[in-house]
């Protein structure tokens, strides 16, 4: 199984997992493979190396997907198909969705000078999750591509990006707060004295200046929560699509595998539609069953014996990282069940331009037989 | 000069990934080895530092993991229910047990993080807000990444200029005024020596200037030994590949072509941090272990405070 076979017949791939394993080159290897076969794929990103934005040619500015110049790309052999690009700006994403539903451009103007929503969108926890996701509803909605492939920004742990947008959502219906809030007209107004003993706990606890911001938030957004909550509803049944395919990227580490198992458990409980792995950073046996020694006493006439123990050693040490990413493999196996992994070496440098996504782009979308002749070559 | 573990109060923040938890709880170690009661906050339900100490307890309960280690996993809903018991009585019963109060104050933007952030303010303090609760000498924080790191504390201070008067705005003040004493609280950033987590690195540093905060240590992790030279080393390892056919030498010949390669390139990145930072990192080796358990820790805990040490930091 390749890439190109997983996301046979799909219109979104959305890259999640932990920190620091490659999510942002493996969604842009992943987009970019799928675009030499003839897609038109753009890929949402948040926060790229600088490098691999410059590759991209993402430093422009503007909050949509825009071409990667095919002359970047010459390296992929032919590019049937366009690859697009698009750094996300959660403020602007959530301003121009403000404008979007507003019902005047006066009340859209209000909104975003309100400090409550100041606060709200910009906020880095949960504004980037929510944002991500209102991006790619509506590039999807637009249907200009034939693939979207979303990487996931970087949060505290993979779970984040399926919690944060419901958590956003639900304060923007105000479902919560209409108990303890009574529109009048335009301004809401926080009920009077005695309206509940809950009321009467919550000024004591928030203060009433936070609660009247609140309330003044909440009055412009007005008929607008409805436009939240069945914008919610479709978003959902985006995700739940059977041509959305969630992908858990992450490394061998024992840490990042634990991680990966949590989220992918998470995938399955939700019944979201959860496709695959991709292990980034593998450490191969290169030992097989001889002893750092031996490979030790056959280079001391080529190399000396100082220098043949430092290669020794390190062959050692290496030996252990590759038993360790062999385990972690096996349990990221058992556990994600038929679902196919597919194993990316660890390269000799960071991956970070055009050269390094082509090398990770081709591990990717190799055939089953291609890919096990090149994990042997890293090797030989 | 005052050490860094002469405050009471250190955040631990860096890019996903970096090795955050893991300096974290070495920092802890160093600390309740100098006889320092000492606890580190993880800032999300993890549990990892119980699973290092092999200690299976309550998840939001202070547990001592080693003699003057304690750690404890905040969670912002146990968090609020703590601080309303203690704040508001029978009322603060009422709510907590409000379904409809709990939507509204977990739904509420930033909310989470200033309750999070405030159980880490209570536990520094040396009169405790929970009776009977001993006091630390030291709490250490692991905080969430970079970018929510840095968030995370300036939530209180966003709050009590949204609320202005009434007691989330004067928790706020009081908590944003600890944050903001430098002799009281420090903030140290791990970074690992790649192009990302050292452009974060670099961007932390500056937007804490900015706030009138700065960077009390860098701490960069997983440093590779470098164990070949560029020239002669460099020299025989491709001609020894040149002439070797038999599998398992070219396999250690092109093992350690690709170790000279990543320690280059991170060497590299280290400069580019030390350059930017106008000081010298304190660097980690990078530990070729199955997983990292007490004994990786006490030696990422020696290395630490060697560092510290040289930084000028002295630890205590």
């Amino acid at each position: 199984m390749n890439v190109s076979e997983l996301l046979d017949g799909k219109r979104v791939c959305i890259c999640g997992g932990p920190g620091g394993v490659g999510k942002t080159t493996t969604s842009a290897a992943i987009a970019l493979g799928m675009a030499a076969r003839g897609a038109k794929v753009a890929v949402v990103t948040i926060d790229p190396a600088r490098r691999l934005a410059n590759a991209l040619g993402l430093e422009q500015l503007g909050n949509e997907p825009h071409r990667v110049d095919p002359e970047r790309l010459t390296g992929a052999g032919e590019v049937d198909g366009e690859l697009w690009a698009m750094m996300l700006d959660p403020k602007r994403t959530f301003d121009e969705l403000i404008e979007r539903i507003a019902p005047s451009p006066e009340r859209a103007g209000e909104i975003k000078q309100n400090r409550v929503y100041k606060e709200l969108s910009t906020a880095v926890s949960g504004s980037q999750e929510f944002t991500a996701i209102a991006k790619l509803y509506d590039l999807d909605r637009a249907g200009d591509f034939d693939l979207l492939v979303l990487d996931t920004p970087p949060s505290r742990n993979a779970l984040d990006f399926l919690d944060a947008p419901g958590r956003l959502t639900a304060f923007l219906e105000g479902r919560a707060l209409k108990t303890f809030i009574r529109p009048t007209g335009l301004g809401m107004r926080v009920l009077g004295r005695g309206a509940s003993p809950l009321l009467g706990g919550l000024r004591k606890i928030t203060g009433i200046d936070l609660l009247s911001d609140l309330s003044t938030f909440f009055g412009l957004l007005g008929g607008m929560t409805e436009d939240f909550s069945v914008r919610a509803a479709e978003v959902e049944r985006m995700l739940r699509a059977q041509t959305t395919s969630f992908v858990v990227v992450t490394s061998a580490q024992t840490a990042a595998i634990d991680e990966s198992i949590w989220f992918g458990r998470t995938l399955e409980q939700s019944g979201l539609p959860f496709s695959s792995a991709i292990v980034n950073r593998v450490h191969h046996d290169l030992l097989g069953d001889r002893e750092p020694e031996d490979v030790s006493a056959a280079l001391t006439q080529d190399l000396g014996a100082e220098l043949a123990a430092r290669v020794a050693d390190n062959l050692h040490d290496y030996h252990v990282l590759a038993r360790r990413d062999e385990r972690n493999i096996a349990r990221l196996s058992t556990e994600f069940g038929d679902r196919p992994l597919l194993l990316v070496p660890h390269l000799d440098e960071d991956v970070h331009d055009v050269e390094g996504l082509l090398r990770v782009h081709r591990y990717l979308f190799a055939p089953d037989g291609e890919r096990e002749q090149m994990l042997a070559d890293v090797v030989a | 000069m005052a050490g860094l573990l002469d405050k009471r109060l250190i955040f631990v923040t860096g890019k996903g990934g970096v090795g955050k938890s893991t300096v974290a709880i070495a920092l802890g170690l160093l600390a309740a080895r100098a006889g320092r009661r000492c606890i580190v906050a993880e800032l999300a339900a993890q549990e990892r530092i119980q699973r290092v100490f092999d200690h299976q307890g309550e998840h939001f309960e202070e547990v001592e993991v080693a003699s003057n280690l304690f750690t404890i996993s905040i969670d912002p809903q146990h968090a609020m229910e703590e601080y309303l018991r203690v704040k508001a009585g029978p009322l603060g019963h009422a709510l907590s047990a409000s379904r409809v109060f709990n939507a509204f104050a977990m739904a509420t933007p930033g909310m989470r993080e200033l309750l999070s952030i405030g159980k880490v303010w209570e536990l520094a303090q040396l009169e405790r807000r929970t009776r009977d609760a001993a006091p630390y000498d030291l709490v250490v924080v692991d905080a969430p990444a970079t970018g929510h790191g840095l968030g995370i504390l300036r939530t209180p201070r966003t709050f009590a200029e949204i609320a202005k008067v009434g007691p989330i705005a004067h928790q706020g003040r009081t908590i944003a005024d600890t944050i903001d004493d430098r002799s009281f609280t420090g903030i140290v950033a791990v970074a690992m020596p790649e192009e990302m987590p050292v452009s974060e690195t670099l961007a932390l540093s500056d937007a804490l200037e900015r706030d009138g905060l700065a960077l009390d240590a860098v701490v960069l992790n997983a440093l590779y030994p470098g164990r070949f030279d560029n020239d002669g080393d460099l020299t025989a390892l491709n001609a020894a590949l040149a002439d070797a056919a038999a599998p398992h030498t070219r396999a250690a010949l092109k093992a350690a072509l690709s170790e000279h390669a990543r320690a280059t390139a991170q060497r590299e990145q280290r400069e580019r941090l030390a350059t930017g930072l106008r000081t010298e990192p304190i660097d980690l080796p990078y530990l070729f272990a199955d997983q990292l358990g007490r004994e990786q820790l006490e030696l990422l805990a020696d290395a630490l405070e060697l560092g510290l040490a040289s930084a000028g930091v002295t630890a205590r």
